[in-house]
């Protein structure tokens, strides 16, 4: 029975595995409705698979998927309530736009008409009306793209699968049809499921991602949580950038961990399960969550000595080195420059981390 | 890098080339050239005619001729239709069926007439024939025609077939096609111009075929090359060249045709 408060897509231990590869590890999620809901991770760890499990095109070796509460895994792909904007968007290239826009509708039994007046609504909402009888091969890749996305929009499935559908644009189209998308989600309020390996249009565009590598789900959560409170140092590592640093923890009361750097410095911040007093783990401190300063602010001040500054258009970075052969990467905003002091390499300064920026990471 | 490996850089390379298509084109040159002269010999030149041409459709060998080319036509256009449709569906179920277990065998199959000897395949169809007690007549002219098209039409359409992603048919059947209907309106159109192409292929090759029609053609049934075959036995006669031109100017324009379909891109 479907039930329409049921998550959109359940996806319950599924294991996916090829001959004796195993591409998925026992992979559970669960998609809420009108979510938009990213897979990000490096090449190779799977997220094309998922996703053509969920669109029917690989069979499930072990576990279920469950679409509004019905069971799924018997369907195959021309009835399940799901559309795929595939990688390379695989327009049909002997029809015209308006023909590809409306190749859903038709194979739904439609009318040719109803298809005709549907696909020119939809070529209307991507701004292609004018194109309607090209073949897509007279496209430019941008207009292709939004062709594959209204194709996959025009019968209205209840969630909408994308393999990394931005990875054949440039940088500026790419971020144009980023905001493109989000609102084309928000407005028809269908459940996108969304595959990149670009971490940055993952942050932007979620509102929850699940970090996969190597098979396996590494941490879930929204954008927010995953860039300040990764939960390994694959995550941390692998969003945005991070200082990486090895430490011992010292002391844990009242939620705080007292950690250990190494040649004297010490650092505080928030426990967390699964680390230990004793436990020799790493601290990830995102570069911008740190300060310079000529004096120390506080106790937790980690003395050390300048080595160079890296311009990154709205950012400067600084390399620190600290005494122990720790060395840090501190990011301030460039437009802070006419209040902030600058230090010549070679200045002595103090680093100072924000209360709760720093993260125990496990593993 | 290219250069090193360059063909035409070798000693000789120009000399065997002309050689080579001397060879392979002057008795083809010849016989076009004498189909236009105007004498009955055929090694005299004596003026330009189209009388031989004529002497085709109205000469004494007219209605012999007549018939064995309405055969031919009949033959080829029957057989090269059947042949392309096994073809077509053998293409789609080696390649698109997924792993079967006779993948393999069942490729290697469909191929190997294109390495068997004709004339072997000629003995063994007529000794099919009559182990089964098939009268022989144009049935069984057409039948082995089929048989031995077959390889020539999949070519063409299997390198079609395997230049066409299966995204296509994976996106149609994402957009509620069922597989037949995925087959229909996505791989099919695309797949044109490589069927296209095995078709006129598997044409010619029936049109052209001597070897195997000779031995499985019933007693007075004849095709074109049957029948021309039959009277250049009696002598040559420049009509016999005027015929050939024609059914050399069908082969070219049908091969160019192919040719031309096959290089065409739907997809781009
Ligand atoms: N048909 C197959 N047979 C065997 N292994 C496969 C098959 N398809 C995928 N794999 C393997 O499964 C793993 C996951 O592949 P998948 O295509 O899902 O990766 P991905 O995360 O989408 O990567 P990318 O970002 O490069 O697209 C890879 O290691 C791949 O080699
Ligand atoms: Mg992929």
């Amino acid at each position: 029975m479907s039930d329409e408060r049921a998550a959109a897509i359940d996806v319950r231990d599924a294991v996916k595995r090829y001959g004796d590869f195993t591409a998925l590890k026992r992979i559970s999620l669960s998609i809420a409705d009108n979510e938009f809901f990213t897979l990000l991770g490096p090449s190779g760890c799977g997220k094309t698979t998922l996703l053509r499990m969920i669109a029917g095109f690989e069979d499930v070796t072990e576990g279920a998927i469950f679409l509004f509460g019905d069971e799924i895994e018997t369907l195959p792909p021309h009835k399940r309530p799901v559309n795929t904007v595939f990688q390379n968007y695989a327009l049909f290239p002997h029809m015209t736009v308006q023909e590809n826009v409306g190749f859903g509708l038709e194979m739904l039994g439609r009318s040719r008409a109803e298809a005709r007046a549907r696909a020119g609504e939809m070529l209307e909402m991507v701004q292609l009306s004018q194109f309607a009888a090209r073949k897509p091969a007279q496209l430019s890749g941008g207009q292709q793209q939004r062709v594959a996305l209204a194709r996959a929009l025009a019968p209205q499935p209840k969630v909408l699968l994308l393999d990394e559908p931005l990875s054949a644009l440039d940088l500026k189209l790419r971020k144009a049809m980023q905001l493109e998308l989000k609102h084309l989600q928000r407005d028809t309020g269908i459940t996108f499921i969304f595959v990149t390996h670009d971490q940055e249009e993952a942050l932007t565009m979620s509102d929850r991602i699940a970090v996969m590598s190597a098979g396996e789900v590494q941490q879930l959560g929204t954008a927010r949580d995953i860039y300040e409170r990764p939960r390994n140092m694959f995550v941390a590592d692998f969003i945005g950038e991070t200082n990486l640093l090895e430490v011992h923890v010292d002391r844990i009361a009242e939620g705080r961990a007292l950690c250990h750097l190494g040649g004297g410095h010490a650092l505080s911040c928030d426990a967390v399960d699964g680390v230990g007093v004793g436990a020799r783990v790493h601290l990830s401190v995102r570069p911008e969550r740190l300060a310079l300063s000529a004096a120390a602010q506080g106790d937790e001040s980690l003395a050390g000595t300048v080595r160079e500054h890296v311009f990154v258009g709205t950012d400067i970075t600084t390399l620190v080195d600290l005494a122990g052969g720790i060395s840090l990467r501190v990011r301030s905003a460039n437009s802070a420059r006419a209040s902030a002091q600058m230090f010549e390499p070679g200045a002595a300064v103090h680093v100072t981390m924000e209360q709760g920026a720093g993260r125990l990471l496990v593993d | 890098m290219a250069k090193r490996y360059d063909l035409r850089v070798y000693p000789g390379f120009r000399a065997v080339t002309f050689l080579c298509l001397f060879v392979l084109y002057a008795p083809l040159v010849v016989v076009m050239v004498y189909s236009f002269n105007a004498s009955p010999s055929i090694t005299n030149w004596e003026g330009l005619s189209l009388r031989w041409y004529a002497d085709v459709f109205t000469g004494p060998e007219s209605a012999k001729f007549k018939a064995a080319a309405r055969n031919s036509f009949v033959i080829a256009l029957v057989a090269a239709s059947v042949a392309t449709a096994i073809a077509t569906l053998s293409a789609t179920a080696i390649l698109r069926g997924g792993r079967f277990r006779l993948r393999l065998v069942s490729f290697g199959l469909i191929s190997l007439p294109l390495m068997v000897p004709e004339i072997v395949t000629a003995v063994a169809t007529l000794i099919f024939f009559n182990a089964i007690g098939f009268d022989r007549g144009l049935l069984t002219i057409l039948l082995a025609h089929i048989a031995f098209c077959i390889p020539f039409a999949y070519l063409p359409i299997a390198a079609r077939m395997q230049g066409i992603e299966d995204t296509y048919e994976q996106a149609a059947m994402d957009l509620y096609a069922t597989r037949r209907q995925a087959f229909v309106r996505v791989l099919l159109p695309l797949m044109m111009p490589g069927i296209v192409s095995g078709f006129l292929l598997a044409f010619i090759v029936s049109l052209d075929d001597f070897i195997i029609t000779n031995f499985v053609k019933g007693a007075g049934v004849e095709t074109l090359p049957t029948a021309i075959f039959g009277s250049v036995k009696q002598g040559i006669r420049p009509n016999i060249m005027a015929i050939s031109t024609m059914l050399l100017a069908v082969s070219v324009v049908m091969v160019t045709l192919s040719w031309l379909i096959s290089r065409r891109d739907t997809t781009r």
